[in-house]
């Protein structure tokens, strides 16, 4: 078996504020293969993005990736010079952000800054750097491609804004594409046909794609595997039909129970009680145990992660697999 | 019907923009100036019977909201009347009745951040004579205790509290007027999967403890299913289809409800099941400039030539659903003529 696209092994990210140390992500792994969906969720404040973000090296002062490695086609991203960190990026390694003025500049028109981003990488004039902006941006599904690279972002719809951001990270066909809620600012209409087009793009050129949502059921309708974050930790991963059909770590199980989707319409959903925990005052080991109904005094003691047949999970006490 | 709650009659509202000076001087010499007026709801008549959860559902521009804030008395409608139990809520273009109260969306943005909370939950039902000042204590800890946070809370500041947290204090200031009618916009849609579902449960609670009528404002449609006696469905300004949720979900008459139903992605448990989307086509056109007819026909495959011309009206389908569609209407016509044919 070839190695991995994507081998990321106790990722540490923290945040020195005058409050305190944030320990954003602390101690996450795992391996991506090329061209697999990976679902990556948790809610806010769970450090899914800033995982993300940290795989890109877009980790802003005064957050800092202060341990950990992050392998990419074998490359070692953490540690490495800013200006070799961008001559990989675009080309390499793509984000797309949930919102698109993230990614576009207002005061340029979209074909400027597509062929800036094509000449960036690659030496081809003018002209067939348009040419290609135009062919992707025909297609990411815009409509007379050609005419429209004259257009500004303030002329284009929410969804078709999200469109041309998605067509900017798939200039170079990266082998990955980081995408940070792409479709949660979108309406379903809008958010239904950018899930239906990236998936074809990302089958289409093997791309494989991160793909960062808090929301389960978006997730489960891309991803092949999906990792569950929980304070800054991975508390399951594995493939998304196994983990979403049969949750062993009790957060999982309370995230599902928690969707008006899994219950009968008017019935009382079965909530997790308490609130997330603040990064700044996580209690010692598991940071679940406080909201847990299952947890003993050995929660205390962080767990380790186990692994069953297909998955890993994160608890002293996890739930029975189903048969 | 005559039981009903809340009537709203014909309402619209359109915004006029502001014309520039030049449109202005010229209007003034007798030049016709483009006003491009937004026309936010069209012609809504819609009834909530008491007691009942009324969700109001449709994508971002579709006029939900403001249709929210006529209802709860906060924007005069252009056109139209709102009455509750035959009172209306607004006389002259102000609102006189305290018997609606509103839930937004943010409650980062809703609560006062330089007020303790308790005397945020304090300040209507003392204005409104509903509580003494001597008692108000006692009574904004007996709400804040019903939404489930510690009466202890009251003298705290909104920065301390989470966002689910901020949403209960938001209730209880809605609740402590005593309301009839509870106008819910978004309460959800900016918390947690964990949060909101103790949020939903709470609302659900309330609305069998305390009885009230509500209007339930969302994009999303799986919490409206949950929450929702009768859906309504709203598409560029007009109410496209009603029914009840059953209906609606089971079997949705109106295109864009089916075409709605069949974007929103499903939790996916198979194995290897990547669902295909039934998406729908194009864009939602702009409020400036609806296409004529049926504003849902450029975007619908089985438009015809009477929805590009004529706009359909909402007409019950022989059950209590209400469907504004040409192509149903024809249907059941002729499903009608064929019955009545065989009749003979």
């Amino acid at each position: 078996m070839s190695a991995p696209l994507l081998e990321v092994r106790d990722l540490r990210t923290h945040f020195f504020t005058r409050a305190g140390v944030v320990k954003a992500v602390d101690g996450v792994s795992f391996t991506l293969e090329r061209g697999q969906v990976l679902g990556l969720v948790g809610e806010s404040g769970s450090g899914k993005s800033v995982t993300g973000f940290s795989l890109l090296g877009l980790v802003d002062p005064p957050g800092r990736i202060v341990g950990g490695s992050i392998r990419l086609d074998g490359e070692e991203l953490v540690g490495m010079p800013l200006d070799e960190l961008r001559r990989l990026r675009g080309r390499q390694i793509a984000m797309v952000f949930q919102d698109p003025m993230m990614t576009l500049n207002p005061v340029l028109t979209v074909g400027a800054q597509m062929t800036l981003a094509i000449r960036a990488h690659e030496k081809v004039t003018g002209v067939a750097a348009r040419e290609r902006a135009a062919s992707v941006l025909t297609r990411v599904g815009i409509p007379d491609a050609a005419a429209r690279l004259d257009a500004y972002p303030h002329e284009f719809s929410g969804g078709m804004r999200q469109r041309v951001a998605i067509a900017i990270a798939m200039t170079h066909s990266p082998g990955l594409i980081v995408a940070d809620e792409p479709t949660t600012a979108l309406d379903v209409s809008i958010q239904a046909q950018i899930l239906h087009e990236m998936r074809e793009l990302s089958r289409e050129s093997g791309t494989a794609l991160v793909w960062i949502s808090h929301d389960l059921a978006t997730v489960s309708s891309v991803a092949e595997r999906i990792m569950v974050m929980y304070a800054g930790r991975l508390v399951e991963e594995g493939p998304t039909s196994t983990v979403l059909r049969d949750p062993r770590h009790p957060y999982t199980r309370g995230l599902l129970d928690s969707l008006p989707a899994t219950a009968r319409p008017g019935q009382e959903l079965r909530q997790v009680p308490g609130n997330t925990p603040s990064l700044l005052a996580l209690p010692p080991g598991c940071p679940f145990a406080p909201r847990c109904v299952r947890a003993s005094e050995r929660c205390v003691v962080d767990p380790e992660h186990s692994v069953d047949a297909v998955r890993a999970f994160r608890c002293h006490h996890p739930l029975e697999r189903a048969a | 019907m005559s039981t009903a709650f809340l009537t709203l009659d014909g309402i619209s509202k359109r915004f006029d923009p502001r014309l520039t000076l030049g449109d202005r001087i010229a209007a003034r010499f007798g030049a016709t100036v483009e006003d491009r007026p937004v026309r936010a709801v069209t012609e809504v008549s819609l009834t909530i019977n008491p007691g009942e959860t009324l969700g109001l559902v449709g994508e971002s521009g579709c006029g939900k909201s403001t249709l929210g804030r006529i209802v709860a008395g906060i924007l005069p409608p252009t056109a139209g009347t709102v009455t509750i139990d035959g009172e209306p809520v607004l006389q002259n273009g102000r609102k006189v009745t305290t018997r609606v109260q509103t839930v937004f969306q943010d409650p980062f943005a809703s609560l006062d951040p330089r007020m303790r909370i308790g005397d945020t939950v304090a300040e209507g039902p003392i204005a409104h004579g509903l509580v003494t000042k001597a008692n108000a204590v006692d009574y904004v800890r007996g709400w804040l205790q019903r939404v489930g946070l510690e009466p202890e809370f009251a003298g705290r500041y909104p920065h301390q509290f989470s966002g689910g947290q901020r949403q209960r204090v938001a209730i209880a200031r809605a609740l402590a007027m005593q309301p009839d009618l509870l106008v819910c916009d978004e309460p959800v849609a900016s918390l947690d999967v964990s949060i909101q579902a103790q949020i939903i449960n709470l609302f659900l609670e309330l609305r069998r403890d305390l009885g009230i009528t509500c209007l339930f404002i969302s994009h999303d449609l799986g919490v409206v299913r949950h929450v929702s006696d009768r859906v309504a469905i709203m598409y560029l300004g007009r109410i496209v289809e009603v029914g009840s949720t059953e209906q609606i979900y089971r079997d949705p008459k109106h295109p864009y409800t089916r075409a709605l139903l069949d974007s929103v992605p499903r939790l996916v448990l198979e194995d290897d099941a990547l669902v295909e989307f039934n998406a729908i086509t194009g864009e939602i056109p702009s409020p400036l400039a609806p296409p004529p007819g049926c504003t849902f026909h450029p975007r619908c495959p089985l438009a015809v030539d009477a929805c590009r011309r004529d706009v359909p009206a909402l007409m019950a389908d022989g059950t209590d659903r209400l469907v504004a569609c040409h192509v149903r209407a024809m249907e059941r016509n002729n499903t009608e003529t064929t019955t009545r044919e065989n009749d003979r």
